[in-house]
């Protein structure tokens, strides 16, 4: 049995893993098309807070791990797969034949069709090599441009502030986070980074960017950087960024986190079901039979409709990936189902967002927001079952909300306490989903799936 | 033989020794607030249900965390997160469906019950057997049900 994984992200390294432990004896191809060894993009903005070195971002730390395991990780671009014959094409030429293929390939940065967005000092924020690039030139006072203020965007933004520069964050939305936070959690968090030195322009779009001088380093620059010592150096050349208000603003650096799509391009043509990404069932198997989706990629179905989602997140490419390696290893065993869980921290300012946090036509929710002590919380029900919920500032059991969510769980009479005091989730939480049974009972909840 | 906490709501008395000796022990002070066992309490029933990590066995946590620092003491089968190696991103605390692994702002770092190493200060320093440190044959899931079945009669 050969099992071939595209990527080697966090999706394709537990695919992997669970695949070796399931199978002692299977063949397991990784490829990956980044030339470092596996890592882990969200621990890209600890390494540009300096708080991690680039190891630091690596999925597995020990020597040898993936050797030790007999996992054979390459590195490659896939270009191609003809499902008939089993077999993917790579941008060098080579092909490598599987019995079951698991797609892990992630999602790359949208890049918003904006006049100057190729100028060499506009960056998005996605590789170890952007890293790079943002680190050689953001230092302190450094005049920096954001363009977007979406999840990933609020998550540089506070690597780039512990770094000093002098940060402009410019949003479409009419909030921080809009598809992660509800109009009153957003307008906090936008008043909080404010109050913190970072200037936030909403409702607005980037026009245009145009370079205002030179684009040749200094020379200064250039030796700077011939000896290594590039990193936070004086930049010389400037851009002006046009905003659809007609403000111009002057700055040295644009960093674009303007959303991010499925990398599916390479499946043209091979008869795998698309939609924004690779559609699969609930154990994570595409229109074709042994080619399996995970992760940031696939577009599979979510906990409460099942309609297809894509969920470009942590948590769930962990679960995906393990679900599908499940499967490829002929054990039959379902995905819960998808859901959104977000945690972001802003400055200091830690915010969460779980399900359906929206709320749902015919539900009703509560909410309650203490600007003066910056804590937020809001819950979202149907009937009485949790499906959402938003909240600044709590840290204490915070995954409750997630184990309330997932498990469906009636609550009866918790749930008008609920409405009376939110805070009260986790006294709610113990009383009804700790009961013998609840998160086994549950066709939809994800403790099904592992049992 | 591996062993796990046993927590029988129903002998709690709400004194709180488990929080102060919990956080003792990993903090070097008395200070609950930093305890890594929480006793809730009912205040209508007038009841009291510690509550702390399981090491359960999908270790929700561990999976989520993207880089690699929640590993598996195989000696005591606790989750134990390497402090060193934590970016303090907090995936774990929104992933873990129990809510029993926390973010400590002071740290930067999240914490979690680690079964202190084989030996349990909370355990050793309930006065009425509470929480008690046995034989684990049960499956995590099993033994998070047992014990929920007391939690959710304790708070009833
Ligand atoms: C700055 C930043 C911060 C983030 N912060 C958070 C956070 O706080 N919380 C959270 O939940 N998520 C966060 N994320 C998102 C998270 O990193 C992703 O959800 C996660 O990486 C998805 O894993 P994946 O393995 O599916 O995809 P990826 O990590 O994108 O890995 C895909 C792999 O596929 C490879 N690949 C792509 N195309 C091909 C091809 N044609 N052939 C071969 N290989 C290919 C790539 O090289 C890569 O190795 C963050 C992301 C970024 C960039």
């Amino acid at each position: 049995m050969k099992h071939l994984i595209l990527g080697n992200g966090p999706t394709g390294v537990i695919a992997a893993e669970t695949l070796r432990k399931a199978d002692r004896h299977a063949e397991i191809m990784m490829v990956g098309s980044e030339p470092e060894p596996p890592y882990s993009r969200m621990a890209i903005p600890y390494l540009l807070e300096g708080n991690i070195d680039e190891s630091g971002t690596y999925l597995r730390k020990a020597d040898g791990h993936f050797e030790s395991l007999q996992i054979d990780n390459r590195i490659g671009v896939a270009t191609a797969v003809n499902a008939a014959d089993k077999v993917v094409a790579f941008a060098d030429g080579s092909t490598e034949s599987y019995d079951k293929l698991l797609i892990a390939t992630g999602s790359h940065p949208i890049c918003p069709p904006i006049p100057g967005v190729d100028l060499p000092h506009v960056h998005t924020c996605w590789t170890l090599a952007d890293a790079r690039a943002i680190a050689a030139r953001a230092g302190a006072g450094t005049r920096v441009v954001q363009v977007g203020a979406g999840f990933i965007g609020c998550i540089i933004l506070e690597a780039l502030a512990k770094r000093g520069v002098d940060l402009t964050v410019v949003e479409l939305g009419d909030r921080m986070v809009p598809r992660m936070m509800t109009p009153k959690a957003g307008a906090m968090i936008k008043h909080w980074v404010e109050s913190k030195g970072v200037r936030v322009v909403t409702e607005a779009r980037v026009e245009r960017i145009d370079a205002s001088s030179s684009q040749t380093p200094s020379l200064l620059e250039t030796v700077k950087g011939l000896l290594g010592h590039a990193q936070a150096d004086a930049p010389s050349s400037v851009m002006t960024v046009t905003l659809s208000t007609g403000e111009r603003i002057e700055c040295d650096l644009v960093i674009v986190s303007a959303g991010v799509r499925p990398n599916i391009g390479f499946l043209d043509g091979s008869g795998i079901a698309v939609g924004l990404g690779v559609l699969t069932d609930r154990h994570m198997q595409s229109s074709v039979a042994d080619v399996y989706a995970a992760g940031d990629v696939a577009e599979a179905p979510d906990l409460f409709s099942g309609t297809p989602m894509v969920s470009a997140i942590q948590p769930n490419a962990a679960d995906q990936a393990r679900i599908a390696a499940l499967n490829m290893a002929g054990k039959s065993v379902p995905h819960g189902g998808v859901m959104a869980i977000n945690v972001l921290d802003t400055l200091g300012l830690i915010s969460s967002s779980f399900g359906q946090w929206e709320g749902v036509t015919g539900g009703d929710g509560v909410e309650v927001a203490d600007p003066d002590s910056h804590r937020y919380i809001s819950l979202q029900f149907k009937d009485d079952v949790l499906v959402g919920a938003t909240s600044i500032g709590l840290t204490q059991h915070v995954g409750v909300l997630r184990g309330l969510i997932q498990s469906q769980v009636s609550l009866g009479d918790w749930k008008q306490a609920l409405m009376h005091d939110p805070l009260r989730a986790m006294d709610a939480y113990l009383a009804s989903v700790q009961k013998p049974g609840v998160l086994h009972d549950q066709t939809h909840g994800h403790a099904q799936a592992v049992c | 033989m591996l062993k796990s906490l046993y927590i029988d709501p129903e002998k709690c008395t709400g004194c709180l020794q488990c929080e102060m000796a919990c956080s003792l022990e990993n903090t070097g002070i008395f200070n609950p607030s930093q305890s890594r066992i929480k006793v809730f309490s009912f205040e209508d029933a007038g009841r009291k249900v510690p509550y702390t990590c399981t090491q359960c066995d999908e270790a929700w946590c561990m999976q989520a965390c993207p880089v690699d620092a929640i590993k598996l003491d195989k000696h005591t089968g606790a989750k134990v997160v390497e402090e060193e190696t934590c970016v303090g991103c907090k995936v774990c605390t929104i992933s873990c469906p129990f809510g029993t692994i926390n973010y400590v702002a002071e740290t930067g770092k999240v914490q979690k019950c680690d079964l202190c190493g084989g030996d349990p200060a909370c355990a050793a320093a309930c006065p009425t057997e509470a929480i008690t440190f046995v034989d684990a044959n049960w499956t995590g899931l099993e033994r998070m049900r047992t014990w929920a079945a007391r939690a959710n009669e304790a708070s009833l």
